[in-house]
């Protein structure tokens, strides 16, 4: 073989090696300037015609006039719109792969008090579901594991990555399943009786694990303020749900109907935590409560039913929008997984039906970032912040608009999911109905 | 006892006064989508007796009847759910793999707040299936969205084709299969239940055939063949006279049951999920299959974790008559929201996009001579918008069915319930968080007890 013939076999094996992914094409790290561009940035209003630098992972510069350094690629954003990736404070994702099949779910483990299994280390980041959700713009979700009273730890962790620390984002809360006291809908086929059975034991359930935790708390108060060389025995639940009794740890209450947040409210005044409610389908009904309360709220889905037969039809649209109006602090979350992608749908939804854009796209950004306490990390487009970046052609929310780059983490991701490669195989077929 | 049979009697007459309604309206002055014309702005539609009688400009206002008024509001046809079991009290008969017997049309609900619910997202009417439990399952209802009736007739669309479910893959091989251990445990398992299904209502009719022509005959003498309803309706199938509507998801089973229309003759073939249609969207086409699809849910189960949401579209551009259904009483409530899903993937226009919520169900529920567009001489089922319809602005404002209003967003009361519970102590309230799958496998989880 002569040279140029070796050289032309190293080059064709090169390319048929960089177009083969067994799963994902790489991501891609560098010095990216995004020019022309109308700039969202949620905290300090729309730029037209500015430009975003992204470097070493982070938001380097932003504005009308950003230098754009040696080296940097520039990518021409000219009629395009750069909203920051958008936020899910609530799903699976990653936790469950194929929804019918149990050896795919790892959302709700075995136990009542639980707090200490950790959603991060269930999530997988090789999850075909991921790429599917980010190139539609989600940057960032809330994976949250459920069932039981205490159902774990969840984890705010960004899409892309090979491992659960690469993904994490820095933000995790202790999920309380709140004990809920009505019917589970009209199939739960349980009678009067064994539904007030439920919840009063449940409730109670409750009561005794919190009243352990305040007596593990005396104690080891008592045993740090003497300085004793005493140890406490090993609770694995008691050193998680220790520092969310000290408000160290956020606490993700989960409640739905008006009872139930009643209750829920009256269960954590004066306890001094730090509480997030989540779910809070029925928040409409209690907003001037959790607005007093000064409670934070992820609620969703918004394109779910009315809890309640007699309820006006369009009451989850709505839901976000009258709490907000009422002065509580409102995320918004899917609670999918698979779908996670419908996120600024169903903020979308919320702006349409009384939330209004801006505060229903704060909704999935700078307010959950808020609430995880990331909000100088995350959530808007701000110098220094991490660069989780969403170009599209139009407005993020309009359901025909284009998603046409994202950065994770500074990381240009590559926009492509099962379901475009997909796309890209059969849209016309070969061989087509011959052989 | 008179009074009751007084009550009983003005019950009656209610009713019937009920099902007689159509109405006469002019809607003034609106955007018409009209899906088979363009698009017409500031236009006129004129309903009487139920009927669309004239589209035009500045049409003069007849005496006495209702005008709404449409300026800068969307007017596009009432949307039409290929796919749904809102309005029925029961969904799967699952006691045998094949019940070509049953009627869903004998569980209609129309007390069900569901179908307000559905018309409150512009949809009026649905198609009230029966579910996939069973290789073949039984007959379905094509409803019309008339809310506020007790009786369970006048939801039904008169006239409209009989529709059978038929069911491919894990539903009916988990029931049967799994569930009752008998056949079918397997894809191969299905294709038999159809193939020996068609064969015996293949004798049944040459039976019925032989016994009518001979009977005919001087001094004959013997008697009928044995009158099976099960048999009846597999023959009406053979004849042309029932749509098939067949549960599917993987491209292979969908390619095998045309294999098997094609042996028997049948031509009438609506494929719904049908999320692997993609892979066989060719052969779809040249059968001149139809397909109804979701917009977007995959990953449910392990049939369709090889999903796209680019399936409409490329179905589309294949040539495939492809719909956007709900099988949800939730998604139902925003199909105009499902169908611009298709502009996302796959860029779809919008006469494409709603299309598949109007005219192409339409099409597949054999009903697109009546509804499905804004024509003159169809009938008036219309869905009026504050902005366009496939905008995640859009706002349901008025639903029209057979000139009616069925809901009007202005003159909305909270609760829109005809029937409360007496006996119902604790609230029902659906827990939100959990996620709502298809519910074309209620009535069998008595067979899947953990």
């Amino acid at each position: 073989m002569n040279h140029i013939a070796k050289i032309a076999v190293v080059i064709l094996f090169t390319c048929s090696i960089g177009s083969v992914n067994a799963q994902n094409a790489k991501g891609k790290k560098g010095t990216f300037a995004l020019t022309n561009a109308t700039l969202e940035t949620i905290t300090n209003g729309t730029v037209s015609k500015g430009s975003l630098l992204i470097s070493e992972g982070k938001i380097k510069a932003i504005g009308t006039s950003v230098s754009v350094p040696d080296g940097a690629e520039i990518i021409d954003c000219s009629g395009l719109t750069i909203y920051p990736g958008m936020i899910d404070g609530g799903t699976r994702l990653g936790l469950t792969e194929v929804g019918s099949d149990a050896r795919t779910r790892d959302f709700s483990e075995i136990g009542d008090v639980i707090p200490q299994v950790q959603a991060l280390t269930a999530i997988n980041p090789n999850s075909v579901l991921i790429p599917v959700t980010r190139v539609s713009g989600v940057t960032t979700s809330l994976s949250v594991p459920s069932g039981g009273l205490f159902s774990g730890t969840a984890a705010l962790v960004h899409l892309h990555g090979y491992t659960p620390n690469q993904m994490y984002a820095g933000f995790k809360g202790v999920v309380l399943n709140f004990p809920s006291t009505g019917r589970r809908g009209r199939f739960d086929r349980r009678t009067d009786e064994e539904i007030k059975k439920a919840s009063d034991k449940s409730l109670k359930n409750l009561k005794d694990t919190w009243a352990k935790v305040v007596e593990y708390h005396k104690i080891d108060s008592a045993i740090k303020a003497a300085a004793s060389k005493e140890q406490l025995d090993y609770y694995p639940e008691m050193e998680v749900l220790l520092p969310v009794l000290r408000g160290e740890t956020p606490l993700l209450l989960e409640v739905n109907t008006a009872k139930d947040i009643q209750a829920a409210l009256d269960w954590v005044e004066n306890k001094n935590l730090r509480v997030v409610f989540t779910g809070v389908s029925e928040g409409w009904r209690m907003a001037k409560e959790l607005a007093e309360a000064k409670v934070p709220v992820i609620t969703g889905p918004v394109l779910s039913r009315p809890t309640r037969d007699y309820d006006r039809y369009d009451r989850p649209y709505a839901n976000a929008g009258i709490m907000h109006e009422a002065g509580v602090k409102v995320a918004i979350r899917t609670s999918g997984a698979e779908n996670v992608r419908n996120l600024p749908y169903n903020a979308g939804f919320a702006a349409t039906y009384g939330m209004g854009k801006e505060e229903a796209l704060k909704a999935i950004t700078i307010v959950p970032a808020e609430i995880f306490g990331l909000q100088n990390e995350i959530g808007s487009l701000e110098t220094g912040k991490i660069a989780n970046i969403v170009v599209t052609d139009g407005d993020i929310f309009e359901t025909k608009t284009q998603v046409k780059h994202v950065f994770i983490n500074g990381w240009q991701i590559p926009m492509e999911s099962r379901h475009t490669k997909l796309y890209d195989e059969f849209l016309e077929r070969s061989p087509g109905l011959k052989k | 006892m008179t009074k009751n049979i007084v009550t009983t009697f003005l019950l009656l007459l209610t009713i019937q006064v009920y099902g007689q309604q159509k109405g006469s309206v002019l809607i003034k002055n609106g955007t018409l989508l009209t899906i088979t014309d363009g698009v017409k702005e500031k236009t006129d539609i004129l309903v009487k007796e139920g009927k669309i009688s004239k589209i035009g400009v500045d049409l003069k206002v007849p005496s006495g009847i209702k005008v709404i008024d449409a300026t800068d509001m969307h007017v596009m046809p009432g949307i039409i759910d290929a796919h749904s079991h809102i309005g029925l009290d029961a969904i799967n008969e699952a006691t045998s793999p094949v019940t070509a017997e049953v009627f869903t049309g004998d569980a209609v609900n129309p007390l069900d707040v569901s179908i307000y619910r559905a018309l409150a997202g512009g949809v009026t009417i649905s198609h009230a299936m029966h579910g996939s439990a069973n290789a073949i399952g039984g007959q379905s209802e094509t409803i019309k969205h008339r809310y506020g009736t007790i009786d369970p007739d006048e939801m039904k669309m008169s006239n409209a084709p009989r529709t059978i479910k038929f069911a491919l893959g894990e539903n009916p091989t988990r029931v049967h299969g799994s569930g009752n251990g008998i056949l079918p445990r397997t894809r191969m398992g299905v294709e038999e239940v159809f193939r020996s299904s068609f064969s015996q209502a293949r004798q049944y009719m040459k039976k019925w055939d032989k016994y009518n022509a001979e009977k005919k005959q001087k001094g004959f003498k013997g008697m009928s063949p044995r009158y099976d309803l099960r048999l009846e309706t597999l023959a009406d199938i053979l004849k042309g006279e029932i749509i098939i509507h067949c549960h599917s998801y993987r491209a292979d089973e969908i390619y095998m049951l045309m294999n098997v229309s094609r042996d028997f003759g049948i031509k009438r073939l609506v494929f719904q999920h049908v999320n692997e249609g993609f892979k066989v969207a060719p052969e779809l086409a040249e059968f001149g299959a139809m397909a109804s699809v979701f917009s977007d849910w995959w990953a449910y189960k392990f049939e369709v974790y090889y999903s796209t949401a680019y399936n409409a579209t490329i179905l589309a551009r294949n040539g495939v008559v492809t719909s956007i259904n709900s099988d949800s009483g939730e998604l139902i409530r925003h199909l105009y929201h499902e169908a611009a899903k298709t502009q996302k993937y796959g860029g779809l226009s919008d006469v494409e996009a709603l299309s598949m919520i109007t005219l192409n169900p339409a099409k597949q529920l054999g009903i697109d001579d009546r509804v499905g567009s804004l024509e003159v001489g169809k009938e008036a089922d219309i869905a009026i918008f504050k902005n366009h319809p496939l905008s995640i602005y859009a706002i349901p404002m008025i639903t029209l069915v057979d000139g009616i209003i069925e809901f009007d967003l202005e003159n909305d009361a909270d609760d829109m319930r005809i029937y409360v519970d007496p006996e119902e102590k604790i609230e029902v309230t659906l827990a939100v968080s959990d996620h709502e799958t298809d519910r074309c496998m209620q009535d069998t989880d008595f067979l899947f007890k953990q």
